[in-house]
């Protein structure tokens, strides 16, 4: 079952959101609503569901109507029409005594503006939560002391958040979410504010501590090397509507429209880029024990290429011989491929970034090898096809 | 042409409200007025140069400005001086009586304004008209209801200076800043939570600033109700407007200015030392 499940949700900001929603549904746009009835469309017929320990990414301009899908998720603001399920309970049905339960056990909250009590200290600051829902003093105060030090503030508890920077404050806002210990963490532009190399310490360290929490995670940025850095998946927005949900790469290399293509396009395609998703596939290899060096000349021929990978029964990845030294053996008499092979070949994992394969492949004699963990080829990379895809790229830049 | 009875009108509620009440307000009176005595029979019982010296030290530690403590030491002594003492801790307790009931209403009806859209849409309207009303129309209706004497100036004073107590304690809840308000909500806050931590405790420089305020309007109030029998240094001012004795009316006047300025920056400071801890 999904973490969290939204189908078909509607917000519409304006005296009569009824007339407004009648009119989402006959396929009038924001503007037209705005311009004819005055009403605002916060959000326009979203559903997407959330998995269990993802990092989920909403991704949009200012003005998407995605600070206001992550409000309608614990209903600080309520949805026109639709359903929220979380863990398969209807939020919308909640009564406002079981809505506050669900706020303090379920989902911790992180605001763009830190959203600090200035009156309380750091660490009653992250105790905020627990106190709210009636924890002991002793208790909730070792807790937030627990937070503080995942977040890297020990030491900083009993200051007043304002003697701190931003990035410590933001560390503060995480820690209070934190401290409750819930299911679902919603971080609204929770990174935003911060400079940018503080930000890029926060995400790291945001990615790390989600390797020990598995939480779900909402997050929602404007900025899309963040939603790339952080989301196993992404939801673009664009005017209330969702317009591409998927995987990064998916997002960077099948953009379901214009608008999103135009997104992508500001991105450093080499940054994000992996490696599985520039290889080929590979046309012909060697077999080991049964391939001698003319049926491997043949293959290259063939194929028109002057390398070939050799494989064993298990079918792993042993070497490489080139076209050269094959005819080098056969006009010696010799028949056994083993001889000639070069077993001193680099090869990479499907999830290596493209940046990463421009060192690599330098100076590089054969193709590179793609491989799983278990050293079984899943595809090669030629310079020629890393740059295609580059260049590819770059050039649908130019068209928009 | 025709008139309207608008003073007939209010003078039939008063008189109605006065019909109904004056039993319980005149018991009331009782009970204030025998306790106001006490206090301030309590507070003349203290050795004059004890209870300066004891002030003084109150007013240093208070407003840790040691400039203060000597300026009410000198102001306190100029007064006994010049034989306004029994007058000025009649004010003293007035005011502090007046203020306390000022207060004890003003706060929690500021914060049911607050907090109540029907309440803030009735009450504001209603401290508009209390506070332009000219303070001496206040005088007449408690007569009736308390008879001349201290209750009578007591309950004039409370309506005269419970405004700015309502006022600013609204203002202070209302000014919480919103994200602040929506991070509380978003952590499972209920309506009294959010109340008693987070919009009380911010507002508590502003609400300080109102008690400030009504404290200055009490005193100037208990003044103007020596008119009514309120006694004390207004009524010293009162008695040399009748006799027409300039120099006794500006030492009273001097005695209220000092026991003004003392009041009024301890309250700051004590505002102040609250505002950033």
């Amino acid at each position: 079952m999904s973490k969290i499940v939204v189908e078909g949700l509607y917000k519409v900001f304006g005296p009569t959101p009824d007339k407004a929603l009648a009119m989402l549904k006959e396929g009038r746009s924001k503007n037209e609503i705005m311009e004819s009835i005055r009403h605002g469309v916060g959000v326009n017929n979203a559903s997407f569901a959330v998995e269990e320990g993802e990092i989920i990414v909403i991704m949009g301009l200012s003005g998407s109507g995605k600070s206001t899908l992550v409000r309608c998720l614990n209903r600080l603001i309520t949805p026109s029409a639709g359903r929220v399920l979380i863990d398969g309970q209807d939020i919308m049905e909640l009564s406002s005594e079981q809505l506050r339960e669900v706020r303090q056990s379920k989902m911790g909250m992180v605001f763009q503006n830190f959203a600090l009590f200035p009156h309380r200290t750091v660490a009653e600051n992250a105790a905020y939560g627990l106190e709210i829902k009636g924890v002991d003093k002793e208790t909730r105060l070792a807790k937030a002391h627990e937070a503080l030090e995942l977040v890297g503030l020990k030491g900083w508890e009993d200051v007043l958040p304002a003697q701190l920077s931003g990035g410590m404050q933001q560390r503060v806002g995480l820690a209070r979410a934190l401290a409750l210990d819930p299911d679902i963490l919603l971080m609204d532009e929770a990174f935003s504010a911060l400079d940018p190399l503080i930000r890029r310490d926060m995400q790291d360290e945001l990615i790390n501590l989600q390797e020990k929490m598995h939480k779900t995670i909402v997050f929602i940025s404007h900025d899309l090397d963040e939603a790339l850095k952080l989301g196993d998946r992404i939801v673009l927005m664009k005017d209330g509507k969702i317009v591409q949900i998927g995987t990064p790469e998916e997002i960077l290399t099948e953009p379901a429209d214009d608008y999103v293509e135009r997104f992508v396009s500001e991105v450093d395609i080499s940054r994000v880029l992996t490696a599985d998703s520039i290889m080929q596939k590979v046309v012909a290899v060697a077999h080991l024990g049964t391939d001698g060096p003319r049926a491997a000349l043949r293959k290259m021929k063939n194929h028109g290429i002057s390398s070939l990978f050799v494989l064993d029964k298990q079918h792993t990845l042993v070497g490489v011989v080139s076209a050269e030294q094959a005819v080098h053996l056969i006009n010696a008499g010799e028949s056994d491929l083993s001889q000639i092979i070069c077993t001193d070949l680099k090869t990479v994992l499907p999830e290596t970034p493209a940046q990463d394969l421009f060192g690599i492949m330098h100076d590089l004699a054969y193709p590179l090898a793609v491989v799983d963990t278990a050293n079984k080829l899943k595809g090669v990379i030629v310079r020629g096809t890393l740059l295609g895809a580059l260049s590819e790229r770059k050039g649908g830049q130019r068209d928009v | 042409m025709y008139r309207l009875p608008v003073g007939h009108v209010i003078e039939e509620i008063i008189e109605f409200l006065v019909d109904h009440l004056s039993f319980a307000t005149k018991a009331c009176s009782v009970v204030v007025e025998s306790s106001l005595r006490l206090l301030e029979k309590g507070m003349v019982a203290i050795p004059e140069p004890l209870f300066i010296l004891v002030a003084g030290a109150l007013v240093w530690r208070l407003s840790k400005d040691r400039r203060l403590g000597l300026f009410a030491v000198l102001g306190l002594a100029l007064i006994w001086n010049m034989g306004l003492w029994k007058a000025t801790m009649s004010t003293v307790a007035l005011v502090l009586v007046a203020t306390l009931f000022a207060i004890m209403l003003g706060v929690p009806i500021g914060i049911f304004t607050a907090v109540n859209r029907m309440a803030y849409r009735i009450i504001m309207p209603t401290l508009d008209v209390m506070q332009t009303m000219p303070a001496f129309v206040y005088l007449i209706p408690a007569i009736p209801f308390f008879g001349l004497g201290k209750m009578a100036a007591i309950f004039s004073t409370v309506i005269f200076s419970m405004p700015p107590a309502i006022r600013l304690t609204c203002l202070g809840i209302k000014q919480v800043p919103e994200d602040l308000v929506e991070c509380a909500e978003a952590f499972g806050t209920s309506r009294w939570q959010r109340l008693v931590k987070l919009e009380l405790p911010l507002a508590r420089s502003t609400i300080l600033a109102g008690v400030n305020q009504t404290v200055m309007l009490a005193l100037s109030m208990v003044v103007i109700a020596a008119m009514i029998g309120a006694k004390g240094l207004g009524g010293e001012v009162w008695k040399a407007i009748q006799r027409l004795q300039m120099g006794r009316g500006f030492e009273a006047g001097i005695g209220i200015v000092i026991v003004a300025i003392i009041l009024d920056r301890v309250l700051q400071k004590a505002g102040k030392q609250n505002n950033n801890p």
